[in-house]
């Protein structure tokens, strides 16, 4: 409670004086705590994909930060080839999924029940895809560009500080990320409505419990898999173009999306969407907080807190033993 | 290679016989000619291509030794072996000197393998506590969690640029980077692990690690400490991972981030895939085919008309091969082929698909 009220008074107030020596100006702690959130919906969006497929499948797919890169990919030279860059979305969205669909169908389905052996394979489809996709965009960071009436800041209402006239001065923060990280929260709460008010969410939470079981009720599992990893990789696809936007796309980014989603599910507990979003906001807001305040060790900061829940709650902050 | 099964069974009989005469005589063509190989292959040959077979077979086989023996697929054993890397480039030796400490090798050799043992029993004993497929993503994160901050570090790590001039010390005034004397530097180090790993595989240790991974809860049941196994088995494998670092950090003279990048972290997976995970032979097997496959696969891409540039490809669809069609590595391949030559085609028809 001391430390939301302390958090609390911290994002509203004007800071004093000592506070500002001690650790720095109040627009650059904002910055920083609203930069890991927005980063935090991203990894979400990246994350809440992959703990999904693995909940229901057992499959830790570790191509999903190919997914996430294709997917940027595919955004980038939409928006960039119709000049509309809300159809990037769908277009990433459809395209990754189909790819998830073939992934499933013809790799998956033939080594049901080989977690190892189906990690593997997707460890080998990593590379490959990779080195595609380096091979065919060239090894160039693209920038998804934003339309007119999203880019520019929006004046929000915190109050960063007041100037010697008295005048309050307010933040500025990209408007851009605001949407996006608004669309994630949607895209989150649609989740988990469809997973716990739907009836296709009762298949794919009565899979997560006992695949062999739901599948002697007669329900077609095999449909349920195919479904729920499309819509993964679709996700990853989504995630794609959001981060070509926040970032950019460029090769090595795979890599770093799917580690991204590894500690988070590992921190949040692996097949839980709402310990997925937990573990993305506490990612998000460590990596970005521990690059301002400790930037040498902003890594070991995220590494730290996966090491510590690992300790003490080996099954993640949500997830069951 | 795998004959060693075959042999076990007449052990008991033969046990006047002297020790020489029970090595089969496939084994003596191999030593023999692992013995003799630099009176006639190249420099390049020894130092390149078997020097860092022998080295990343080394790394592999430590992977081997978890996976194959213990259930635990770990991909952190790259990550070990840069850390003895690192530890002997700061405690020994190198061109940084300003945060090379310059100890003798025979204080800084066992700082380094005592630091990677212990990581090695940190990183096992985070990993023990969850099961099977979880210890891949667990060990990833740390293998690249350790890559980014030795980036980041320069107070320890020296950043991005690492350190170079690591060199193996003057010992018996032989120069341990010559190219026969590295080539059979390795070969002592890579024969000894491999002969450990094979004596430790049917020791008690051993043989109670294979029960925890085939059945963990029967083995705490019959009173053994499956975690305690699990740990232990780690800190071997930390061992063995060390001494390649080590071996590999004196090869190439220098250690960086990029030694135990996600790259190289999953290249150690493909080589163990590849050579084979049920016996300790197959991750030389696979280093040998990955080293020789790396060196020449610039000729044989654009022989196939395609950019030199294309190794990852060529790698990824070996490695998605191997694991689509034979599990078991070449290895499997190998096994597959003597049971389809010794089999009678009229009565043992149905049982080809293993």
């Amino acid at each position: 409670m001391i430390a939301a009220a302390v958090l609390l008074w911290m994002i509203f107030a004007i800071w004093p004086d000592w506070l500002v020596d001690a650790i720095g100006r109040k627009k650059i702690f904002l910055n920083a705590l609203f930069n890991g959130i927005t980063l935090g919906g991203l990894y979400f969006l990246v994350a809440s994909g992959f703990t999904l497929i693995f909940g229901l499948m057992r499959n830790v797919n570790l191509a999903h930060g190919s997914l996430y890169l294709l997917g940027g990919y595919i955004g980038y030279f939409v928006a960039d080839v119709t000049g509309y860059w809300l159809l990037a979305f769908p277009v990433a969205f459809v395209v990754v999924g189909l790819l998830g669909i073939l992934m499933q169908v013809f790799v998956f389905q033939k080594m049901e029940g080989e977690d190892l052996r189906q990690t593997l394979v997707t460890i080998g489809i990593s590379i490959v895809m990779a080195d595609l996709m380096l091979w065919g965009f060239g090894g160039d960071f693209f920038n998804i560009s934003p339309p007119q009436w999203l880019s520019g800041p929006l004046t929000t209402f915190f109050v960063t500080g007041a100037k010697s006239s008295g005048e309050l001065v307010y933040l500025k923060y990209p408007i851009v990320r605001i949407v996006i990280f608004i669309a994630s929260v949607i895209i989150g709460l649609g989740m988990w409505m469809l997973l716990n008010r739907t009836r296709i969410g009762m298949l794919i939470r009565a899979g997560v419990d006992d695949r062999d079981m739901l599948s002697a009720t007669g329900a077609r599992i095999q449909l349920v898999f195919i479904g729920v990893f499309a819509f993964g990789a679709g996700l990853a696809g989504v995630a794609g173009v959001v981060g070509g936007t926040f970032q950019s796309v460029a090769p090595g980014e795979d890599i770093r999306f799917l580690l991204a989603s590894l500690v988070v599910v590992i921190v949040g507990g692996m097949g839980s969407i709402p310990g997925a979003a937990i573990g993305a906001l506490v990612i998000g807001l460590a990596e970005q907080l521990g690059s301002v305040y400790f930037p040498t060790y902003a890594v070991v900061l995220t590494f730290l807190i996966m090491v510590v829940v690992l300790a003490f709650r080996p099954q993640g902050l949500l997830g069951r033993a | 290679m795998a004959l060693i099964e075959e042999t076990e069974a007449g052990e008991a009989d033969d046990r006047k016989v002297g020790w020489a005469e029970r090595v089969p005589v496939q084994y003596w063509v191999v030593i023999i000619l692992l013995l003799i190989m630099p009176a006639f292959a190249s420099d390049f040959t020894l130092f390149q291509i078997f020097g860092w077979s022998f080295i990343l077979g080394m790394i592999a086989l430590s992977l081997m030794f978890l996976a194959g023996y213990g259930g635990m697929v770990s991909l952190v054993q790259m990550t070990i072996a840069g850390l003895a890397g690192y530890m002997i480039a700061i405690f020994g030796d190198s061109a940084i000197t300003d945060i090379s400490q310059g100890w003798p090798w025979y204080v800084s050799i066992p700082i380094a393998l005592i630091i990677a043992m212990l990581f090695g029993s940190l990183v096992g004993w985070l990993s023990v506590r969850t099961e099977g497929i979880y210890t891949i993503m667990i060990t990833l994160a740390i293998a690249s969690a350790f890559f980014y901050f030795a980036r980041q570090n320069y107070v320890v790590f020296n950043g991005f640029s690492g350190f170079n001039g690591v060199l193996p010390p003057m010992l018996f005034g032989v120069d341990w980077r010559g190219s026969q004397a590295f080539y059979y530097l390795t070969l002592f180090w890579a024969c000894l692990s491999y002969l450990v790993v094979l004596y430790l595989s049917r020791s008690p240790f051993g043989l109670a690690l294979q029960g925890v991974r085939d059945n963990p809860r029967r083995m705490a049941a019959l009173g053994f400490n499956v975690n305690a196994h699990r740990v232990a088995a780690y800190a071997f494998a930390a061992l063995i991972a060390g001494i390649g670092g080590i071996l590999l950090t004196w090869q190439s003279a220098q250690i960086s981030p990029g030694t135990a990048g996600v790259g190289p972290v999953i290249d150690i997976l493909i080589i163990a895939v590849i050579g084979g995970l049920r016996h300790p032979i197959g991750p030389f097997i696979g280093a040998f085919i990955y080293v020789v496959l790396k060196t020449f696969s610039v000729d044989f891409l654009t022989a196939l008309g395609l950019g030199g540039e294309r190794f990852q490809l060529l790698i990824g669809i070996s490695f998605l091969v191997i694991v689509f069609w034979s599990p078991d590595g070449i290895l499997g391949l190998w096994e597959k082929w003597r049971r389809s030559r010794g089999k009678d085609p009229l009565r043992d028809a149905g049982e080809s698909k293993l």
